[in-house]
């Protein structure tokens, strides 16, 4: 049997080639992603890992925890404590770490690096062993910096250059007094680093006299834990933690590792979808293979092979069709690795150098996935070709395949569909946490359903086409029949596309009506003209907000301060605003008492109310990150949103209770209104500095919707793999069915159709076949969409369902384009089918 | 004969192949289909191919109506030179100018009896002429049938419907490849009634390929090949006066110089000539 299977690869290599292709891209999707993120995670872990060569034990603040209302606190680490560090017998030298961030200018007056991975330190001592200097001396003082290598020459500095650099907010421009090479694991990842003197760093990072670390190297001889036990004795008990340089560096690959395992996982998903798609097609070309070979099998059993002799050889078959696009597919999944990572460095994301990492595990999964898909969808085919009876071989018609009755299939296609609609349904009634549940269980259950019921939807939705193709005269007339005559294929093979092209649709539906809701919340509320904040969402120095109060043509300003507290035993987040100006600046709807806010009034929103039990006029105490206690009164109960929420006081109030106030955003409103002259009036007035954003209610809408298309992007590039295998799909398709239709085909032409008007009927099958998956598709995700968007819904009083007209028009025309680029092929051999052979009676 | 046409029906000219070779391969390999052939196909009557198999009896059907290239000489249908074609214009001319019925797979599965009649006319984008269409369907007998498809009719049935279609668009002429090669006696023999009384009674033309000497015995005339050559022909065929000519046959033979074809008419490669 295995022969027989073999030579009828060999002999239908051609018909294989793109249920093949399907299985390889599904792979090569698979083994890529592994290869990838295995390469990736392993090149992190080696450059992290050399970051803590210097260190052989590090010594961290331990965390107070909040207590009945004194507030948690992370203590300080002194320099006593530093000394004492550097006493203990086994050490040989000690580094007081402060850290930072520094935002760095190029010579355009643009930040390097987005601002998320710049980075800041102090250079310990006269010679420090973390950074060697490759150019120039170490950093002194204020006017002094030096700057990572890789960072200087991205953007030209060289030693003695003048460079602006910001903080958090201000800006400064020291001179370059150093360049210094690093292993550092953010430098290696693309991001820049600035190291100032120590005294400079701490003050600059609002920690006068203290460090956030004390990185603590050993005397030869004594062990990393013998040095941190010696040091645990030293050190005052319970105000720090001390770890060595091994175990720091073993959290840290296991925190990368595990980064990138959810980013795998992610990836695996869409891997899995594309093969899933895959599937639809083997088990297509295994049945029409079956179809086509049915006297061959009838043959076999005749002969005395039995029922499962049978199965086995199609499984055989399968086995080897997987083996080869497995093998295949594994290679080109290396390649792809390969090429990620090449590409997402041209997108400016540095990955540290490393090796293609390619695991017997990679190539496990990759031969698995590829051999077990294309055995499992070949496993039906296969039953349905043991079933031939042995007597078809002697019949002298034209075996055709059995068209079963549709109706069990139709009964059971309804009943999951129905199932799958009343649990989605019911899921929308559900909050959003309850119902995340039942809504993946119902959407699985439809399309389960819609695919089962395909075949039944084929014909009625065909039909709607038929005024459409009667335009095209014959061609379109044959073209329609053609489409409905194998409902069960057209159905495998729109369904294919449709998979693809629901999901497509529903993340379209969903992100739109997000994006909408959200953009609407952001500004729903807001009075003020501008809103300013750090690039990379740290927080301001409140210098900034000083600057726009006294920057002309501003006509109120208020900081939104961050603090936290203990109220009722719990911590929770106060934000200071100025209450002479939050009136001005924002429009929230007061349900109960006034818009207070001064002295001891606040005002609360609506939740944090309920959940505390409090009304207009409650009395709580807050205790401050000093230790200071508050009675605080309840003025005003608002409506909160996902932007402005929670208990709002004066920050004359919270202020002094601060040890180093620091703003998230500042809201102004000007005189002018916003305009791009008011914009650029503000923005000089703070130094044109990068890192700082004024961003106008448009602009901030602008930003949330490119924060969504650059998601949406991703997921269609992602999902664009299962379209491409669905257009495989539909090109077997199309293949076998001009193949078995040869005789048709042959019939035709003989009678007068020229070459011309075969292709167009074949073009138009597959136009209807991609547009049937296609509006089936389109159908489906406004469904889920809509529904997802019901879930989240409850949780965002602005959600609004908004359907992208544009983009499921858009849809439907890629099915088109779809169908006429798979029908390429096919509809060249139909039409340069050799006409004589065609007709030829057997 | 001149090729000038002329009006009187007798004796005008369907189509003519002259000279007619048809070649595949080189060299060794070379195998002569058509040998020079020369025939008329004269308007009004009922013509018979015949010939053992490998003879070039299809091959010279396919060349005369426009389905097989040839190697050299000439073929005209009514006054179209076929050599000088494009394949879309001898599609047309199959379209306009030429029936067919071959032995199998004549009709579209999808469509009805009906729509399998008007498919040529379909094709042309042409309205078929609708008194014309009600006689031809009438004549093979096939009005409570029309709404059928292929496969809920009969063979006899199935191939009554190709008459029809081929009929059904008035070609100059008609090619029949073996058209009762799959039916039982009495159904070939009613095709084969419908296809004489389209030539007596409509003045059409048609040709046909046989290997059956009951089947030639309703032509007006039998044309014998073998090896490529025209043999003989024979006027007001029997069934007998056919029998006996073709016990007479060398039965293929090496005559031609193409050595490679077997001795064994039934078992002759299938694949090219049928």
């Amino acid at each position: 049997m295995f022969r027989t299977a073999l030579r009828n690869v060999l002999a239908h290599k051609a018909r294989l080639l793109m249920t093949v292709l399907a299985v390889m891209l599904g792979v090569a999707f698979v083994s890529g992603t592994l290869v990838f993120t295995n390469t990736i995670s392993d090149a992190f872990q080696k450059s992290s890992a050399k970051g803590f060569d210097h260190v052989d034990v590090a010594v961290q603040p331990k965390y107070q925890d909040s207590e009945g209302d004194k507030l948690g606190r992370t203590p300080e680490l002194t320099r006593a404590m530093l000394d004492k560090s550097a006493d203990v017998p086994g050490a040989a030298s000690a580094i007081g770490v402060v850290q930072g961030f520094t935002a760095i200018a190029d010579k355009d007056g643009k930040l390097i690096g987005g601002g998320f991975r710049s980075e800041a330190a102090n250079y310990w001592d006269a010679k420090d062993p973390r950074y060697p200097l490759t150019d120039g001396t170490a950093p002194h003082g204020r006017d002094q910096v030096a700057i990572d290598a890789e960072t200087a020459k991205r953007a030209g500095y060289k030693v003695g250059d003048t460079v602006r650099i910001s903080v958090d907010g201000p800006v400064l421009t020291p001179t370059v007094s150093g360049v210094f090479t690093t292993d550092d694991g953010n430098v290696a990842a693309g991001g820049s680093l600035a190291l100032f003197d120590t005294a400079t760093a701490q003050q600059l990072f609002g920690k006068p006299g203290t460090y956030d670390e004390i990185d603590v190297a050993a005397r030869p001889g004594t062990s990393q834990s013998a040095l941190r036990a010696q040091l645990d004795r030293a050190l005052p008990e319970g105000l720090t933690e001390t770890t060595t340089g091994k175990k720091l560096a073993d959290d840290q690959a296991e925190m990368i590792a595990s980064s990138m395992s959810s980013m795998k996982q992610g990836l695996l998903v869409f891997a899995g979808i594309a093969l899933f798609v895959g599937t639809f097609i083997i088990a297509n070309t295994f049945t029409m293979l079956v179809a086509q070979r049915t006297k061959e099998l009838a043959l076999l059993r005749a002969v005395g092979a039995s029922r499962r002799q049978v199965t086995r050889s199609v499984l055989i078959e399968a086995f080897v069709v997987g083996l080869i696009a497995a093998v295949t597919g594994l290679v080109a999944g290396a390649g792809i690795g390969a090429g990620l990572r090449s590409l997402i460095g041209s997108f400016g994301a540095t990955v540290p150098d490393g090796p293609l990492v390619i695991t017997p595990g990679t190539v496990l999964a990759a031969l698995a996935v590829g051999i077990l898909v294309t055995m499992l969808a070949a496993w039906l085919p296969g039953r349905r070709a043991a079933k031939i009876p042995p007597v078809a071989a002697m019949s002298s018609l034209h075996a055709k395949a059995t068209t079963k009755s549709l109706v069990l299939r139709n009964t059971l296609g309804a009943l999951f569909s129905a199932a799958g609609i009343a649990v989605v349904l019911a899921a929308t009634t559900m909050n959003s946490s309850d119902g995340q549940g039942p809504m993946g269980l119902g959407a699985v259950l439809l399309i389960i359903g819609v695919f089962i019921l395909t075949p039944l939807l084929s014909r009625p939705l065909i039909a709607a086409a038929a005024p459409v193709l009667r335009a095209f005269g014959v061609s379109g007339k044959l073209a329609r029949q053609n489409s409905v005559r194998n409902p069960r294929r057209t159905a495998a093979t729109a369904s294919a596309l449709m998979i693809g092209l629901t999901l497509i649709t529903g993340m379209t539906v969903l992100a739109g009506s997000l994006q909408h809701s959200i953009d609407r919340m952001a500004s729903a509320a807001i009075k003020a003209d501008y809103v300013v904040s750090m690039a990379n969402g740290n927080e301001l120095s409140p210098d900034v907000g000083r600057t726009l109060e006294e920057t002309a043509g501003v006509t109120a300003s208020s900081p939104l301060r961050n603090a936290p507290a203990r109220i009722d035993r719990e911590t929770e987040y106060l934000t200071g605003v100025d209450g002479g100006t939050i009136g001005k600046l924002t429009d929230l709807t007061v349900d109960d008492g006034s818009f207070k806010v001064g002295g001891t009034q606040v005002v609360v929103d609506e939740d944090t109310a309920t959940s505390h039990g409090w009304r207009v006029g409650s009395d709580f105490t807050a205790g401050y990150e000093d230790g200071r206690k508050e009675r605080l009164t309840v003025a005003g109960v608002y409506e909160g949103n996902e932007m402005i929420r929670g208990i709002m006081l004066d920050n004359a109030t919270l202020s002094p209770h601060q040890t180093d106030p620091a703003d998230m955003q500042i809201m102004v409103k000007t005189a002018d209104g916003a305009s791009a002259a008011t914009k650029d009036k503000l923005e000089k007035a703070l130094g044109s500095n990068p890192a700082v954003r004024v961003q106008s209610k448009k602009d901030i809408s602008n930003e949330i919707a490119r924060s969504f298309t650059l998601v949406l992007n991703m997921l269609y590039g992602l999902l664009a793999m299962a379209v491409i295998v669905a257009v495989l799909g539909v090109i077997n398709t199309l293949a076998m069915s001009v193949f078995e239709r040869s005789q048709e085909i042959g019939m035709l032409r003989a009678i007068g159709l020229d070459r011309k008007s075969v292709k167009r009927m074949v073009r138009l099958e597959s136009l209807v076949i991609s547009l049937f998956g296609g509006v089936l598709g389109v159908g489906l995700g406004v469904f889920f969409g809509w529904a997802a968007g019901q879930l989240l819904g409850t949780k965002m009083p602005t959600y609004e369902l908004v359907l992208p007209w544009t983009r499921m028009g858009i849809f439907l025309l890629l099915a088109a384009a779809v169908g006429v680029l798979a029908a390429l092929w096919p509809a060249r051999r139909a039409a340069r089918l050799n006409m004589l052979a065609a007709i030829k009676s057997e | 004969m001149t090729t000038t046409p002329t009006v009187d029906r007798a004796t005008a000219v369907a189509a003519r192949a002259t000279e007619l070779s048809k070649i595949y391969g080189q060299g060794e390999t070379q195998v002569v289909a058509l040998d020079r052939v020369s025939v008329d196909f004269r308007q009004a009557e009922f013509t018979a191919i015949m010939g053992p198999s490998g003879s070039g009896k299809s091959t010279l059907m396919h060349c005369v109506a426009g389905l097989d290239t040839f190697s050299s000489g000439s073929v005209r249908i009514g006054e179209t030179e076929l050599g000088s074609l494009k394949d879309k214009q001898l599609t047309k001319l199959r379209r306009d100018k030429i029936g067919f019925i071959f032995q199998a797979f004549n009709l579209l599965p999808t469509l009805t009896a009906l729509e399998n009649i008007t498919l040529p006319m379909d094709i042309a984008g042409r309205k078929p002429d609708k008194q014309w269409l009600d006689d031809v369907i009438r004549m093979v007998g096939l009005s409570d049938r029309l709404s059928h498809r292929p496969s809920q009719l009969s063979g006899g049935q199935q191939q009554r419907v190709a008459v029809a279609r081929a009929l059904a668009s008035r070609p100059d002429i008609i090619f029949g490849d073996e058209p009762t090669g799959n039916l039982d006696s009495r159904s070939g023999a009613e095709v084969l009634g419908f296809l004489r009384n389209s030539v007596r009674e409509l003045g059409q033309t048609v040709v046909m390929v046989t290997h059956d000497p009951v089947a030639a015995a309703y032509a007006d005339r039998v044309v014998f090949l073998a090896d490529g050559r025209i043999v003989d022909e024979m006027y007001r065929p029997t069934a007998e006066t056919v029998l006996d000519f073709m016990r007479q046959f060398p039965g293929g033979g090496n005559t031609s110089g193409s050595g490679a074809r077997p001795q064994t008419p039934e078992f002759d490669a299938k694949g090219r000539t049928s």
